[in-house]
């Protein structure tokens, strides 16, 4: 016995079932515990009550919904919430962000003191705070019938911002969209994929030119095509009784959660930017000033696509947690995802089926997105393992 | 005729600074046009229109400025929540504590596997007697009706005392040479940290009640603060991994040829310089920790977010959330800063240190 104790081999299997069977049995009991919880109160487990209408409101939607929805489009109706939110405040913090980056790595100081300011600012104080911040100054806008009406066409009132839209279809905005992203997508792979990598410089930019132009007209066609019959093309908002009318009004709520985002991302991207500006030797824009390039055709050609390369993969764990983020859209009652699955939580006391549709939601998401990026990155990298810039 | 040297002078600098090439001396004028507008308008608002004690507060909303008189009114309120009124003094003394014992980690001296944990204990141990009483005469006081800023130190401390111990642990663990532990770790360790901190302690607020025998259900305070370790412990595992990773492979080779048993490489080996390695990152986690304390507001706690929206929830202060938001966006930002500042010095430090 005390032989089979000494040998490495037995030790270590008897350590890992140990482990692995701990973890095994804790979920067991977690189970089995929820079992008798939830028949103690009366509650089916399973999902069946995704079936069921909600009777519940959401104050925004992308997609159709009404109170005698099923839950399912409830929770889709949240997870297309998130990713609109999270889809463009991610790129509005990357805008400001490389900006702010680059501000404070130009050489320039008074640049380098308005960058330093914005960043310290928002990176020290907690995304919540931010959003409540934004939001009551949101809220806080005069009444419609006070509000300035800029340009006879944007209305900022405390009910939201109204603004100028299209009388097209969603489903055909959605369509046209995803063309414009399929020509960025493959314009991407076409410059760094290794299949086109012996195709001439003039035959890819016509080919680049031609899947842009392309995308475009394909867009303009199928919002053409989902216009709603008898309107003018775009819809003015306008001052009827109280409030405003038609155009297309972003909630103070969506609008918070996008401008808290934005800036608390861009505060942190900037750093990320920073730094990966300097991380590139000195010695690379020395380079390009011997060879007569300009301060911009330094920037453009050399810094930037260098500093791309090294801050990929942190800007990747950036943007996940960013995505994650966006959860506190709750504290000013904006439907995400996990507002959507909390309110169905109350409502229905289907807890645990929930719990695993947002976990696995969350995971679903972030993984396919650091998929993705890994992919862009694994293309830019330098191949081989050697340290280089 | 050979050249000397010529030291730069304030005047060079500027020049090269802000007016190297005409596009700087238009970005240097833009800029500074535009930080100065900025900081006429703060100080505008902030010092010169704004009106600064309690009584005057009719004097709100005549100016544009800024209304500081509910602060002055409510900022008992603010930092302390509901905790009783006579008894605040405690709350302020147990908040100090907290400080001092970070700032005290600061010092080079402690960084020590026995003086760290003892300082942080006995840190702890001051804050949560001073805060729940019930020893040495003072007023027992249940952790319901603390709140305010001692609220968010409270989660802040125990997260970082249960949660450093764990992410130690779970670090070895995901290192570990035996492929199931090792991969079951990773796993584990994956799947938390893409989940939203929020979703974690919603999980463990309301739906660990369901799962969990009724002995081992406690308080939702403590759950969520379990919760959040965990979440804390996950992050800071990879920090500790990425930490002991930078070490060169002949660090614990040479430990093992000289005969150390697994503890002993650990311990004195591996860990200490996996810790120097991983330090600015790991106060960047403290850092973000602290801020997201700030979520507990959202499963329902009355931390000092909760009590800035309390401090303007009556009529009678109802217009002035920007004053009390800057407030504690203020009370935020000095001790983020003072911390993220250090990590920074540190980081510089050790890249000078490591040169």
């Amino acid at each position: 016995m005390t032989a089979l104790l000494r040998s490495k081999s037995v030790r270590d299997a008897g350590l890992q079932a140990g482990f692995t069977g701990g973890l095994f049995i804790m979920i067991v009991v977690f189970v089995l515990t929820a079992q008798t919880n939830l028949e103690a109160q009366g509650l089916t487990s399973g999902f069946g009550f995704l079936e069921r209408a909600t009777g519940w409101e959401i104050n925004f939607s992308l997609i159709d919904y009404s109170t005698s929805s099923p839950y399912w489009r409830a929770i889709l109706v949240g997870v297309l919430n998130s990713m609109f939110v999270g889809a463009i405040g991610l790129t509005v913090a990357t805008v400001l962000g490389v900006t702010a980056g680059v501000m404070r790595t130009s050489g320039n100081g008074m640049a380098e003191l308005l960058g330093t300011a914005f960043v310290e600012i928002f990176r020290n104080v907690p995304l919540l705070l931010q959003l409540f911040f934004w939001y009551a100054l949101l809220i806080g806008l005069p009444k419609p019938k006070q509000a300035p009406f800029v340009w006879d066409s944007i209305a900022l009132t405390g009910r939201g911002i109204f603004v100028p839209g299209l009388n097209v279809s969603g489903g055909s905005v959605f369509l046209a969209f995803l063309f414009l992203l399929a020509a960025f997508g493959l314009s991407l792979w076409l410059g760094a994929a290794r299949r086109f990598s012996r195709m001439g410089k003039a035959r890819k930019k016509t080919l680049r030119r031609s899947l842009w132009l392309g995308a475009i007209i394909l867009g303009i066609l199928s919002m053409w095509l989902g216009r709603l019959p008898d309107t003018p093309l775009v819809n003015m908002p306008y001052l009827k009784g109280l409030n405003y009318r038609e155009g297309i009004r972003i909630s103070p709520e969506l609008l918070a959660c996008i401008i808290a985002i934005s800036i608390y991302g861009a505060a942190y991207i900037a750093e990320i930017i920073r730094a990966g500006f300097n991380a590139i030797p000195g010695g690379q824009s020395e380079a390009g000033h011997a060879l007569g390039l300009t301060r911009w055709q330094i920037f453009s050609r050399i810094r930037l696509p260098l500093a791309i390369r090294v801050v990929l993969p942190t800007m990747i764990n950036q943007y996940v947690w960013l995505f994650k983020a966006t959860t506190i859209g709750i504290a000013i009652g904006f439907a995400d995802f996990f507002m959507v699955v909390s309110t169905s939580i109350n409502q229905s006391g289907q807890t645990l089926e929930l719990i695993g549709i947002l976990m696995g939601g969350y995971l679903l998401i972030n993984y396919t997105m650091a998929w993705v990026l890994n992919r862009v990155n694994d293309a830019i990298k330098l191949k081989g393992t050697q340290l280089r810039i | 005729m050979a050249k000397t040297y010529h030291r730069p002078t304030l005047l060079d600098h500027v020049r090269t600074r802000y007016f190297a090439t005409r596009l700087d001396t238009a970005m240097s004028v833009l800029f500074g046009a535009i930080t100065l507008w900025i900081l006429w308008s703060l100080l505008n608002w902030a010092v010169l229109d704004a009106v600064f004690s309690a009584a005057d507060k009719e004097l709100c909303g005549h100016d544009a400025g800024a209304c500081w008189s509910v602060i002055d009114a409510r900022w008992r309120l603010i930092l302390f929540g509901l905790y009783p009124f006579e008894e605040q003094w405690r709350s302020a003394i147990a908040c100090a504590a907290i400080v001092l014992v970070t700032a005290l980690s600061c010092v080079p001296w402690f960084w020590n596997a026995r003086r760290l944990p003892v300082l942080w204990l006995t840190g702890f141990a001051v804050f949560y007697v001073l805060m729940a009483g019930g020893y040495f005469g003072l007023k027992e006081i249940p952790p319901q009706s603390w709140g305010g800023l001692s609220l968010t130190i409270f989660v802040f401390a125990a997260v970082a005392i249960i949660g450093m111990p764990l992410s130690i642990v779970f670090a070895l663990l995901r290192r570990s040479e035996l492929p199931w532990i090792a991969r079951t770790m990773g796993l584990v360790i994956d799947t938390i940290r893409s989940l939203p901190l929020l979703s974690i302690m919603f999980t463990f607020a309301i739906v660990l009640p369901f799962v969990l025998p009724g002995w081992l259900i406690g308080d939702k305070l403590y759950r969520v603060i379990v919760g959040y370790a965990l979440f804390f412990a996950c992050y800071q595992a990879e920090i500790i991994r990425g930490g002991i990773q930078a070490l060169p492979a002949g660090q614990e080779e040479a430990a093992k040829a000289l005969g150390m048993s697994y503890w002993h490489r650990i311990s004195y080996i591996v860990l200490p310089q996996a810790f120097r390695n991983a330090l600015p990152p790991t106060i960047n986690q403290f850092v973000i920790t602290f801020k997201e304390t700030s979520l507990v507001v959202i499963i329902g706690f009355f931390d000092v977010m909760a009590s800035g929206n309390a401090a303007f929830g009556t009529a009678e202060w109802s217009f002035a959330h920007i004053e009390v938001y800057s407030f504690v966006a203020l009370i935020f930002f000095v001790f983020v800063f003072a911390l993220s500042r250090y990590g920074a010095y540190l980081e510089r430090r050790l890249a000078v240190a490591s040169r």
